[in-house]
């Protein structure tokens, strides 16, 4: 059983984590969306609309990636989690519902008329719709961040006759105070992503002395919403996200920040590597008491070390919510740094000028799709050994007809697709760049199109391209 | 209130059938009726605005099953592990092939994304027509309330079940035939010239081949699932839906005949929503039958705790009039024939 387990957790934690890839971007550049959108209301300027058709291919690109990689993750709750399904079915259910019912729907209805109907839909139409698609691509995060923090921390719930987890209060379920503040931490980092694969773009464009003016935008773009979400990510989400951390999940706490034994003025670690077997940090960098003030605003408050709790309640993979954890945090420190420099070389008119700001812009894109991808890690390994925590353990939740070589045959098929997925996804997004706003942004979608034949106009041009 | 999610479920279902159904359909045929690149981007762009759209009742479906439902999303998905992964495999091939056609266009690659596209449209509509005949014929469901099916076994409806035996592939033919002939009525509307006189063409011989097999494989889910009978007997005006079935396949011969592009694709979604109909009302109080009828899971034993579902009532009629909207809109707006560009944009 031990042994099938794990197969199952591997197999969610892969897809899943490829999944995230796309979300995040989506997710942050539907933002950047409206941004030019609005722009192009305001100012009436056809470079911002243009600019917006850009975005809206590789937006194009990456929702189709993640539609298609999400759709197993829904299956999955059924295929591989039998056992967690049954029992909290009737609760979690209910979000990933109405993530479809509220969300998808508005989401695909609107992307479709966003990057077919341009013209059909005039000017304000059209940055409704981007506004449209917009709301359906956070609010499908909320259901789904609703979700895991009901796992993470579950409320309004009650244990029926038959032993089933059932829903006690909707909107209980819906408020749940660990969904909003994990929901916003969440969104910014979404948010980061999008803000510096746009300002990226920008940069290379720049640094490469072509379609200068798109790289002005996007690069103005990226590091003005970018610097807003890089310094909320910190203050207040994170931090709040530490104490609900503290209060709710000590033992998370304990291995996030390496600490084995419980000590009053517990100091910060910055490096270091946690030695789980003689249950000590090698090479310790540390600031003295500083998690105790960041925790409790008290310099001598007391934290509890993983000592203070039995073995069978650790996390089971202490080395990797240490890691994670840290990696997050100091990437998310170096966010901070970069995007104010760029704002403050933004405020002093230099930034486009400034060509090691843009190469530093430039060569940042992988980082936030690391922070984000060792977040969720961090929350994920950390409510180890739960899957419902402190209702449900992992190892029960698993579904107990499939064996883990089937479980083997099915990771194995989703690796290979995948990886083709990933080169494919380089590569459209590449040639996209590659192609520029200057190519793609003048003339409505090449892609097959439907049009109203009352409308000929639009097959016209198509066919005056050729 | 366990009965009325059974029936919104059958609803959401039956709605996703009709309107995937008509894009994999398309896909299904996508290789026999266009042959030139401009043909093929014809019917890539029939469903090009609305197909991701139509996937989605699929997610919705699900979800609105799990949360109604639990036990019965755990022990199905779980019991149908193998075959339905492989039908995300598909569904991932065939998301990709066409995006990547429609963005890149070259000779090279366009005939591997056809067949892509052609082939996993084909073996999703098997797919999900064996699904059916499974929970028609019923698993080895036991007191647990789990089960396991391999793929294949010894294509008998012996005691070690596969999911493809001789029955479940059967019904699996038929709604490859019924969603091609769907598919096919779907391009004749949104075609013109070669491709829409090919399709009709091919809509109206496979429709042949759907009246016939639905006699038979009608004939053979009385003998293998005989609760479905009973249930007729019981519930004499649940022989609407069969007589809906019918009236629908004769539909779609008759507005072939005098040409009549949109009455012969309502006809077919008809036919479609009374074939499944047919189904699901058989079937219920069971939500998925056992062989040994003591362990079917039915709407008693397997629906979710009473608040949750009424309040899921009252969200679940809130989001579906504003889903039906944004279709009548998005649908509206992409309505008409479609226009292809002689070339490759580049």
């Amino acid at each position: 059983m031990g042994h099938a387990v794990d197969a199952h957790r591997l197999h969610f934690a892969f897809t899943v984590t490829f999944h995230y890839i796309f979300p995040q971007l989506t997710m942050g550049l539907a933002l950047l969306l409206v941004y030019l959108k609005t722009k192009a209301l305001r100012t009436g300027d056809e470079h911002y609309n243009r600019a917006a058709r850009f975005w809206a291919k590789i937006f194009g690109i990456n929702f189709a990636m993640g539609v298609v990689t999400g759709i197993p993750m829904e299956f999955q709750f059924g295929t591989n989690w039998a056992e967690f399904s049954k029992s909290a079915g009737g609760v979690i259910g209910q979000t990933l519902a109405m993530e479809g019912v509220f969300s998808f729907f508005l989401e695909s209805s609107f992307l479709g008329l966003f990057l077919f109907g341009e013209k059909k839909l005039g000017r304000i139409g059209h940055w409704i719709s981007a506004f449209l698609v917009w709301l359906g691509s956070w609010l499908s995060g909320y259901f789904i961040v609703a979700t895991d923090a009901w796992m993470q921390h579950p409320v309004a719930y009650r244990v029926g006759a038959n032993g089933q987890i059932e829903l006690a209060s909707f909107w209980g379920l819906l408020l749940n105070k660990w969904a909003i503040w994990q929901y916003a931490h969440t969104i910014l980092g979404a948010a980061q992503t999008g803000c510096f694969v746009m300002a990226a773009v920008g940069a290379f464009y720049l640094l490469t002395h072509r379609d200068e003016a798109y790289g002005r935008t996007f690069v103005k773009g990226g590091v003005l919403v970018g610097i807003v979400a890089a310094v909320l990510q910190l203050f207040p989400t994170g931090d709040m996200q530490g104490k609900l951390i503290a209060t709710h999940q000590p033992v998370t706490l304990a291995a996030m920040e390496g600490l084995f034994e419980s000590r009053d003025g517990a100091p910060l670690a910055i490096l270091g590597q946690p030695d789980v077997e003689h249950r000590k940090l090698d090479n310790p960098l540390e600031i003295p008491r500083m998690l105790s003030f960041l925790t409790y605003q008290r310099w001598k408050a007391n934290i509890k070390g993983l000592n203070d709790f039995p073995e069978d309640l650790w996390p089971d993979r202490i080395e990797m919510v240490y890691y994670s954890y840290h990696i997050m945090v100091g990437l998310g420190t170096i966010f901070i740094a970069v995007m104010a420099l760029a704002a403050l070389q933004l405020w002093r008119g230099k930034l486009f000028e400034s060509r090691w700001m843009l190469w530093l812009l430039m060569l940042s894109v992988p980082l936030p799709y690391i922070a984000n991808t060792a977040g969720w890690i961090t929350a994920e390994v950390g409510r180890q050994p739960w899957l419902i925590y402190g209702l449900m353990r992992t190892a029960h939740g698993s579904s107990p007809r499939v064996s883990a070589g089937n479980v083997w045959f099915t990771l194995l098929g989703f690796m290979g697709m995948y990886s083709v997925l990933a080169i494919l996804w380089l590569f459209l997004t590449w040639r996209e760049i590659e192609l520029g706003p200057e190519h793609t942004g003048h003339l409505p979608e090449p892609a097959p199109n439907a049009v109203d034949d009352r409308e000929p106009k639009l097959g016209a041009e198509v066919r005056n391209r050729s | 209130m366990g009965t009325l999610w059974f029936c919104l479920v059958a609803l959401m279902i039956a709605i996703y059938v009709l309107l995937d159904g008509f894009d994999l359909g398309a896909g299904a045929i996508h290789l026999f009726v266009a042959k030139t690149d401009e043909e093929r981007r014809q019917v890539l762009a029939s469903i090009g605005p609305v197909w991701d759209g139509n996937e989605v009742w699929l997610l919705a479906a699900g979800g609105t099953l799990y949360f109604a439902f639990p036990a019965l999303y755990a022990s199905a998905f779980s019991g149908f592990y193998l075959p339905l992964m492989i039908v995300l495999w598909l569904l991932i091939l065939r998301g990709t092939s066409i995006e990547f056609r429609n963005h890149i266009h070259s000779p090279v690659w366009d005939p591997l994304w056809d067949f892509l596209f052609c082939s996993s449209s084909s073996l999703l509509c098997v797919f999900f027509g064996a699904a059916l005949g499974n929970v028609v014929r019923g698993v080895p469901l036991d007191a647990s309330g789990y089960f396991f099916e391999p793929l294949w076994t010894n294509f008998q409806l012996g005691d070690e079940l596969g999911i493809l035996d001789w029955y479940s592939i059967l019904v699996g033919v038929l709604a490859l035939a019924a969603l091609a002939v769907h598919g096919a009525l779907w391009v004749t509307l949104k075609t013109t010239g070669t491709v829409r006189d090919r399709s009709r063409r091919l809509a109206s011989q496979c429709s042949w081949v759907v009246l016939l097999l639905t006699l038979v494989v009608t004939f053979l889910t009385f003998r293998v699932q005989p609760s479905i009978a009973g249930q007729f007997r019981k519930a004499s005006w649940g022989a609407i839906f069969p007589l809906l079935a019918i009236a629908g396949l004769l539909g779609v011969r008759w507005a072939i005949a005098r040409a009549d592009e949109l009455k012969s694709f309502f006809a077919s979604a008809l036919y479609l929503a009374g074939m499944l109909l047919s189904v699901v009302f058989g079937l219920f109080p069971m939500v998925l039958p056992a062989r040994n009828p003591a362990y079917s899971l039915t709407v008693e034993n397997s629906q979710a705790a009473s608040y949750g579902l009424k309040i899921g009532a009252i969200w679940w009629i809130l989001g579906i009039i504003l889903a039906t909207g944004y279709f009548a809109y998005v649908y509206k707006s992409f309505a008409g024939k479609v226009i292809v560009g002689k070339h490759s944009d580049e």
